[in-house]
């Protein structure tokens, strides 16, 4: 069993598997059920000044797939609805009861600076090992000027971030919203502010669905509805992109990344850590299928250390970050094909008609002898684009060979055919 | 115990990760998805309730969530093969994929577009060795995709959602085409005949239309009068009318409808039973299958018919386990089911012969009938040991007995030829060019009386589709 011991941020945790800040760790009860399962950590329900916020009924809309497993929720749920001192008395228990596992305290507040060190020194006081900034819900509190209302004008960002670092010495996560043009601005903007680290993302703006008979987006309340934060295994492209960028940028390259966004299992996870994060934090998995899933998390990732020979996290965290480039650093002569096996193949003529309808008509669709279908590429008119591989049904059945071995790399701006670049010559 | 029988898994291109299910397949034990379930055959049952349950349907309907998860099993091929296996050539990934997606009235159209008795088909057809057979999900695990099923959830979804026809009329052509017999191919070919503009008198036999689908299927397969609203929804397109009770060369002549109609379609089916060619066939206790099976169709209370003790069944296809299988649920203390040979010969496929086995019906194989004892009334027969000697069937000289009250012939049936002098026939079907035409002009024929039948509904249907087409081509010539 590899050792999954990792830092963040200067926070040392049992294993990089913490539950992100939403009703999951909305209270003692859950916190201690999910340290029992085997969590690292837990980033607690945000808190705000009271009186707490009141929620609504419905809260949540969900995005199937066609098995009805979950793809991602969309909420519109505000901050803890519970007073702040209950939720700080049971932060200190549970510090005290756990005191191997790792308590983040989330906050929200306006945006004045007396309000936020108020709220932070506070937390901070009750023992929490750091604190995260939710600058992020896309829905509810940033009507009332807190939230992504924060989150989108980088200035805020830094503004809150500075505030609360002046107000007490533990680690301070700014907690970012991809509901921006460019996540590096906000990114910059908690590295100037002093952060010790970012955690992203939050969830997506999103409208998840209509309901058709009573004509108003889902979930409905009394008959209407508003738009909500979308989050689950549908947004992780999303958030793997940005926290590579954060990763990549020499602005903000060396701030400790803590990567949130659709982990459902522990390759996810390792995902999110080979592109930069030095923990992750999970919601809507635990939400749909409860605090077991750590197990998987841990055993996962865990042997797939041992297999690839890797003894602590930090060996493979980033590890795919210089891999991630931008297109005009693409090699213009790498080239593929894709092989159909025809021994796998039960002749359904997915790959077959994807080509031909929508991309370069390369598999022709034949008869056998025997009465059966043969697929067959037609290596001149193939791309290399993977469409046929993806639609068929049976994995490994097509495969990509590569017939470009031996050509000398090249890229679009030292391409012949590039106008820019005879402009420059 | 509760044993569950199907077809899901493949039982034609096993695959070899599925090889542990083939044995259990052999055995009829397997469990899948499709669940029929073993009855505790013991007896007669004593209330009309106990009866009817016995009757109830083989395969109970898909609700939504099952639909939805088989459909969504469908890959949705290109140039399906499913679609090509099947006989009326439904564009069935395009029905599956409306079904996957919420729009259960879209997929019933589009199979209704090519078999407007898709309802029945999707109960009755010999799915395993149709469709399903070539469903590229057989080399998958899981299975093929149930699409009969799927069909059935389809069409009854519409059928009970009391949507208007969803076919229109072309404009009257103020033609009327005879349509001799409202079977499976007479129904099919008089609703195609009335999209395509012309109108149709449908002359049937007997007191009720549908055909087989009313009077010869076993009756766990046709549940809740489903023949006759499925008859009701055809008709509901306008143009045809239906005459009961007419016979040809009884009270209906051929010569009569060729002179008053502008063109006649035949599709009488099978109307005689072959004889097993014994002496004492006539003895009291020995009918046909067919018969058997019609009267316990139009029975409303199943208890009234009667059912010997010891019931032999001869014959191998669907026809003698359809009587078997029913002959045991009414109460039969034992049913022999006898064929000459073996259970690869059989036309009955592999899933209606593990049902048999299923109820309880003892399988002999290899085994001609050779005398028929009692006193003028069967008391048993006696079969005779076969096997193949150079691929010609061959009675060994041994013998056995088997004791009979009630004895159920189920060898084939054949076309009743009374009426149709003139038309010629061929090995006792009539003969047709390739726009099914009999060797008498402007009179067309299809389904099982034709020599291409292939006593399965489905093909009688697509008979009576085409049929209808070449007829429209042959009013648009005069
Ligand atoms: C119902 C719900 C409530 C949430 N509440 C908060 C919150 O109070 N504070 C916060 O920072 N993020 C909140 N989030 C966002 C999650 O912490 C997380 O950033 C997001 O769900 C993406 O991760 P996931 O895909 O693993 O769910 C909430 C999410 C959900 C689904
Ligand atoms: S890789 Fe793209 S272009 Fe090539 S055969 Fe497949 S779908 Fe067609």
């Amino acid at each position: 069993m590899a050792d999954l011991k990792c830092t963040i941020a200067g926070i040392e945790s049992i294993n990089p598997f913490w539950l992100a800040s939403a009703p999951p760790t909305d209270k003692k009860y859950n916190v201690v059920r999910a340290f029992e399962a085997g969590w690292g950590g837990v980033v607690w329900k945000t808190l705000g000044i009271d009186p707490p916020v009141i929620n609504v009924s419905s809260r949540y809309g969900v995005h199937h797939d066609h098995k009805r497993r979950v793809m991602g929720i969309n909420n519109i749920e505000l901050i803890t609805d519970r007073p702040l001192e209950v939720n700080l008395q049971e932060i200190r228990e549970v510090r005290e009861e756990w005191p191997d596992r790792v308590i983040i305290g989330s906050i929200m507040a306006p945006v004045e600076k007396h309000y936020w060190q108020d709220l932070a020194r506070q937390v901070a006081d009750a023992g929490v090992h750091g604190l995260e900034l939710n600058l992020g819900c896309p829905h509810g509190m940033c009507e009332r000027g807190m939230g992504s209302a924060i989150g989108q004008v980088p200035e805020m960002v830094e503004q809150v971030t500075r505030w609360v670092k002046e107000a007490v010495d533990i680690p301070v996560f700014t907690k970012l919203t991809p509901n921006i043009t460019n996540i590096l601005w906000s990114a910059e903007a908690a590295y100037k502010g002093g952060a010790d680290a970012v955690s992203l993302i939050n969830t997506v703006n999103s409208i998840i669905s209509v309901d058709l008979d009573q004509m108003a987006p889902t979930p409905t309340v009394d008959g209407v509805g508003t738009h909500g934060g979308y989050c689950g295994s549908a947004v992780k492209p999303i958030a793997l992109n940005m926290v590579a960028e954060i990763a990549k940028s020499p602005d903000t390259g060396n701030m400790h990344i803590s990567g949130i966004g659709g982990i459902t299992d522990w390759k996810d996870a390792v995902e999110f850590m080979t592109l930069g994060s030095n923990a992750v934090q999970v919601c809507t998995a635990a939400m749909v299928y409860g605090f077991r899933i750590v197990e998987d998390l841990i055993d996962g990732m865990s042997d797939w250390m041992d297999e690839k020979g890797y003894t602590s996290v930090a060996e493979f965290t980033g590890a795919a970050v210089p891999q991630v480039k931008d297109w005009n650093e693409l090699n213009m002569n790498y080239d593929i094909k894709a092989v159909i096996d025809p021994d796998q193949c039960i002749e359904c003529g997915r790959c077959h008609i994807a080509c031909e309808d929508t991309s370069h008509q390369a598999i022709l669709m034949k008869t056998r002898e025997d009465g059966g279908k043969l697929f067959e590429v037609v290596d001149d008119e193939c791309v290399g684009c993977n469409l046929c591989l993806h639609v068929c049904p049976v994995e490994g059945c097509i495969s990509m060979k590569e017939v470009s071995a031996g050509k000398p790399a090249l890229t679009w701006p030292e391409h012949p055919l590039n106008p820019m670049k005879q402009a420059a010559e | 115990m509760v044993g569950v029988v199907g077809i899901a898994f493949p039982k034609f291109r096993l695959v070899s990760t599925l090889g542990a299910y083939q044995d259990l397949a052999k055995d009829g034990l397997w469990e899948t998805t499709m669940t029929t379930k073993r009855m505790g055959l013991s007896g007669k049952p004593e209330t009309a309730a106990e009866m009817a349950a016995r009757f109830d349907d083989l395969h109970p309907p898909y609700n939504e969530m099952m639909a939805m998860t088989e459909s969504n099993r469908c890959l949705y091929c290109y140039d399906a093969p499913c679609t090509t296996a099947c006989p009326t050539s439904i564009d069935i990934p395009a029905f599956i994929r409306k079904i996957s997606t919420g729009n259960p009235n879209g997929a019933a159209k589009t199979i209704l577009e090519e078999n407007i008795l898709g309802g029945t088909c999707a109960r009755v057809c010999p799915t395993e060795t149709l469709c399903e057979q070539a469903c590229v999900c057989n080399e998958l695990e899981g299975g093929p995709v149930p699409i009969g099923r799927l069909q059935r959830y389809a069409v009854d979804h519409f059928m009970e959602a009391d949507k208007p026809h969803p076919f229109g009329r072309k404009p009257s052509s103020g033609k009327t085409v005879a349509v001799v017999g409202a079977g499976p191919a007479g129904l099919a070919c008089a609703h195609r005949l009335a999209m395509l503009g012309h109108d149709a008198v449908v002359f049937e036999a007997k007191a009720k239309a549908g055909g087989l689908n009313e009077y010869g299927l076993a009756a766990y397969k046709m549940t809740n009068d489903f023949a006759q609203k499925e008859v009701d929804f055809l008709l509901e397109i306008g143009g045809i009318t239906i005459q009961y009770e007419q016979r040809l060369g009884d009270n209906l002549l051929l010569a009569d409808l060729s002179r008053d109609y502008d063109a006649v379609f035949i599709g009488i089916g099978l109307g005689d039973v072959n004889d097993l060619g014994l002496e004492g066939e006539d003895k009291d206790g020995i009918h046909s299958a067919i018969d058997f099976i019609e009267e316990i169709r139009q029975a409303p209370d199943k208890r009234d018919v009667a059912v010997g003790d010891n019931v032999i069944v001869i014959g191998g296809g669907n026809t003698a386990i359809d009587a078997a299988v029913q002959a045991k649920r009414l109460g039969a203390g034992e049913v022999t089911l006898v064929y000459r040979r073996g259970a690869e010969q059989m036309g009955a496929t592999d899933f209606e012969q593990d049902l048999a086995k299923l109820n309880d019906v003892i399988v002999r194989y290899w085994s001609m009938p050779s005398g028929i004892k009692g006193n003028g009334k069967v008391e048993s027969m006696v079969f005779e040991k076969a096997e193949l000697d150079g691929g010609k069937l061959m009675g060994t000289g041994e013998t056995y007995e088997v004791k009979a009250d009630m004895v159920l012939k189920a060898v084939g049936q054949k076309l009743l030829p009374s009426g149709l002098d003139g038309i010629e026939l061929n090995r006792g079907k009539l003969v047709l060019d390739e726009k099914f035409q009999t060797t008498m002009g402007g009179v067309f024929a299809g389904g099982d009386a034709v020599a291409s039948g292939e006593d399965l509904t489905v093909q009688a249907v697509e008979d009576g589709k085409q049929a209808a087409h070449a007829i429209d081509q042959y009013l648009s010539g005069m």
